[in-house]
C-alpha cells in the first residue's frame, strides 16, 4: 500500500466535472470503488452520471441514469462490466450494505458510491475517494482526490496531468 | 371479459408495504374492497427523507400482516380470490424480492394464478381504476423517485414521451426541505412554507425549457437554492422566516413552471395522435401539491383535454393499483409463473433503449 495521496483539482463548471468523469470512465475495471463525498448539490450524482453514460455510450448504448436516492442502488451493464451506482444517504445502519448486495458488488462491479460515510468500516480500503467542495464561483468546485492504494496512482496522474494544482 | 374478478395486490417496492383487494364486474366500476398501507411516516421527521426498509425479511413480516388485514377488511378469504398480483419492480431490491417471494408462496399454496406488475404501470393505470378512463390518455407520473410523461395506449402498452434526466421533483422537494431546515417529508412542508412567500423574489432556473421534447431536469434547482441560501446566510447572518418562505415559493414556482410547460409539449404530442376523448391524468405524491396541480389543470384545460387526478391515497404508493393492474393483465391473459423475478430496474416503455444490467447480481437482483 502506498502512502495516501491527496490531489486537488479546480473544476470551473459542471462541464469540467463531466470531462473529468469521462476521462476516468475508460480507466475503470470491475472491483474499482469510487467514493463520492460532498454535501447536497456538490455534484456527486452529476459526476457518477457522467461516468456511467460515458461507459454506456462507449459500448454504443444510451440510457437514463436517474438519481439513486430513492432506490438506493441502480445497476447498469456496459457489456464489459457491471456498474453499481449507490446513494447511501438514507441508510441508517452500515450493515445494510450486505442486504443491498453492495459488499459483493465491491469485488466484481465498478461501484460509484455517494454518501460513503454511511459505509462505516465497510468502506473498501482500496477505494478512490473524490470529495467535492464549493469553489470560488457559483458553479465551480474544488475536488480532492485521495487514495491509499497503488491501483490509483497512475489513474490520478492521468486525470490531473493538465489541471494539477498541488500534491 | 364477462368474468367478475377479485384480486389481491401486493406492493413493497418502495418504503411502504401494502396489500389490497379489488373487485371488478365487467361494465361496472372497480371496487376497492380494502387497501392497507403500512408506512414509516413516524420515522421520517428528523431524518433527511424517508427511512427505507432495506431488509427483505422486515418487508416479509409486514406483508403477512398487511395481507391478513386486507383480506379481513374485504371480508373474504383466499379462496374467494381469482389471482395474486404483485409489484415485481422497479424499486428497492429487498422490498421487491420480499413481495415477489410472498406472492409466489401464496400462488403455490392456493393454486391461484400469479401476475407480476410493473410499479409504474400500477400508477399509470390508476385513472382507469378511479375514473374508468379510456385509452389512449396522457399520463404524468411525478413522485419522489419518478418523473415521466407517458401515453397509455393499453394495459401493457406505454409510450414514454420524456422524463427527468436527473432528480425527480419529489426528491427535490425533500432535499429543499432538508437544506432549509424544514421537516420531512419535504413536499407538504415546502408547500406550506411557500404559501406565505413571494415566488418572484428569487429567480430559479427552469432547465431544458428551451429544448424541444419532454425531458426535464431538477437537479440544478437544488444547487441554485443552496447557493441563494448560503448567500442570504452570509449577508443576513442567518436565514430569516421571510427568506425561507420566499425561497420555498420560488422553488415551488420553478417546479410548477417546468412541469406545466413540459406538459404543454406532451399534450401537443399526445393530441397529434387524435384521441377521441383527450384526457390528461397525473399520479404520484407530487401531484398532491396544489400549486402544481392547478398549473397542470390549467394547461390541460387550455389544450382541450379533461384533467384527471386520482385521490391522494391512490396517487401515492398503494396496493389497490397493483390489484387493478393485475385485473387488467388477467383480462388480457397475461400471467406469470414461478420464474417471475424481481427487477430493480424496469422501464415501462420497452421501445426505449435496451434494458441492460437487470437481473445481474450486483444488487442481488
Amino acid at each position: 500500500m502506498s502512502a495516501d495521496l491527496a490531489t486537488t483539482v479546480h473544476l470551473a463548471s459542471p462541464e469540467d466535472t463531466a470531462a473529468l468523469a469521462q476521462a476516468l470512465a475508460p480507466l475503470l475495471q470491475p472491483g474499482d470503488v469510487i467514493l463520492l463525498a460532498g454535501q447536497i448539490g456538490a455534484g456527486k450524482t452529476h459526476f457518477a452520471r457522467a461516468v456511467i453514460q460515458a461507459r454506456l455510450s462507449a459500448a454504443g448504448w444510451q440510457e437514463d441514469v436517474p438519481s439513486p436516492t430513492f432506490t438506493i442502488i441502480q445497476t447498469y451493464h456496459d457489456g464489459a462490466a457491471e456498474i453499481c451506482h449507490a446513494d447511501l444517504y438514507r441508510l441508517t445502519d452500515a450493515d445494510e450494505v450486505f442486504e443491498l448486495g453492495l459488499a459483493d458488488a465491491f469485488h466484481d462491479a465498478i461501484c460509484l458510491v455517494e454518501w460513503p460515510d454511511r459505509l462505516g468500516h465497510h468502506a473498501p480500503g482500496n477505494a478512490l475517494r473524490l470529495s467535492f467542495a464549493p469553489g470560488n464561483a457559483a458553479d465551480a468546485r474544488i475536488l480532492t482526490i485521495e487514495s491509499s492504494s497503488a491501483r490509483w496512482d497512475r489513474v490520478i496522474d492521468r486525470l490531473t496531468a493538465p489541471a494539477i494544482e498541488g500534491r | 371479459m364477462t368474468e367478475t374478478l377479485t384480486l389481491l395486490g401486493l406492493e413493497s417496492s418502495c418504503d411502504d408495504t401494502a396489500a389490497a383487494v379489488v373487485r371488478h364486474v365487467p361494465g361496472g366500476a372497480a371496487e376497492i374492497l380494502s387497501s392497507i398501507v403500512v408506512g414509516q411516516t413516524d420515522l421520517h421527521a428528523d431524518y433527511g427523507g424517508v427511512v427505507p426498509e432495506i431488509a427483505a425479511r422486515a418487508h416479509t413480516e409486514k406483508l403477512d400482516h398487511c395481507i391478513e388485514a386486507a383480506l379481513q377488511a374485504a371480508d373474504i378469504g383466499l379462496s374467494d380470490l381469482d389471482a395474486i398480483a404483485v409489484t415485481a419492480g422497479p424499486g428497492l431490491i429487498g422490498g421487491v424480492l420480499a413481495g415477489v417471494m410472498c406472492a409466489k408462496g401464496l400462488a403455490a399454496g392456493t393454486g391461484l394464478p400469479l401476475i407480476g406488475v410493473n410499479h409504474l404501470a400500477g400508477h399509470a393505470l390508476t385513472p382507469r381504476l378511479t375514473d374508468n378512463l379510456a385509452f389512449p390518455y396522457l399520463m404524468l407520473l411525478v413522485s419522489g423517485g419518478h418523473c415521466q410523461f407517458l401515453i397509455a395506449e393499453g394495459p401493457d402498452c406505454f409510450r414514454r414521451l420524456g422524463g427527468t434526466i436527473d432528480d425527480a421533483p419529489g426528491e427535490a422537494f425533500d432535499k429543499t426541505a432538508k437544506l432549509l431546515g424544514l421537516p420531512q417529508p419535504g413536499g407538504p412542508a415546502v408547500e406550506a412554507e411557500a404559501q406565505g412567500g413571494d415566488p418572484g423574489r428569487f429567480s430559479f432556473p427552469r432547465p431544458l425549457l428551451d429544448r424541444a421534447g419532454c425531458d426535464m431536469s431538477f437537479s440544478g434547482l437544488k444547487t441554485a437554492l443552496l447557493r441563494e441560501r448560503d448567500r442570504l446566510m452570509t449577508e443576513g447572518r442567518g436565514l430569516h422566516a421571510r427568506d425561507r418562505a420566499d425561497l420555498c415559493a420560488g422553488f415551488e414556482a420553478a417546479v410548477a413552471d417546468v412541469l406545466s410547460q413540459k406538459s404543454v409539449r406532451a399534450l401537443e404530442a399526445y393530441l397529434a395522435t387524435e384521441p377521441d376523448n383527450p384526457a390528461f391524468a397525473v399520479a404520484g405524491g407530487v401531484a398532491a401539491n396544489l400549486a402544481i396541480r392547478s398549473a397542470l389543470e390549467t394547461v390541460s384545460t387550455e389544450a382541450g383535454a379533461s384533467f384527471v387526478a386520482p385521490p391522494l391515497a391512490l396517487c401515492t404508493d398503494n396496493a389497490a393499483m397493483i390489484a387493478w393492474a393485475g385485473i387488467e393483465r388477467y383480462r388480457l391473459d397475461l400471467f406469470d409463473d414461478m420464474s417471475l423475478s424481481a427487477r430493480p430496474r424496469w422501464p415501462l416503455d420497452r421501445t426505449s433503449p435496451a434494458l441492460l444490467g437487470s437481473g445481474k447480481k450486483g444488487a442481488k437482483a
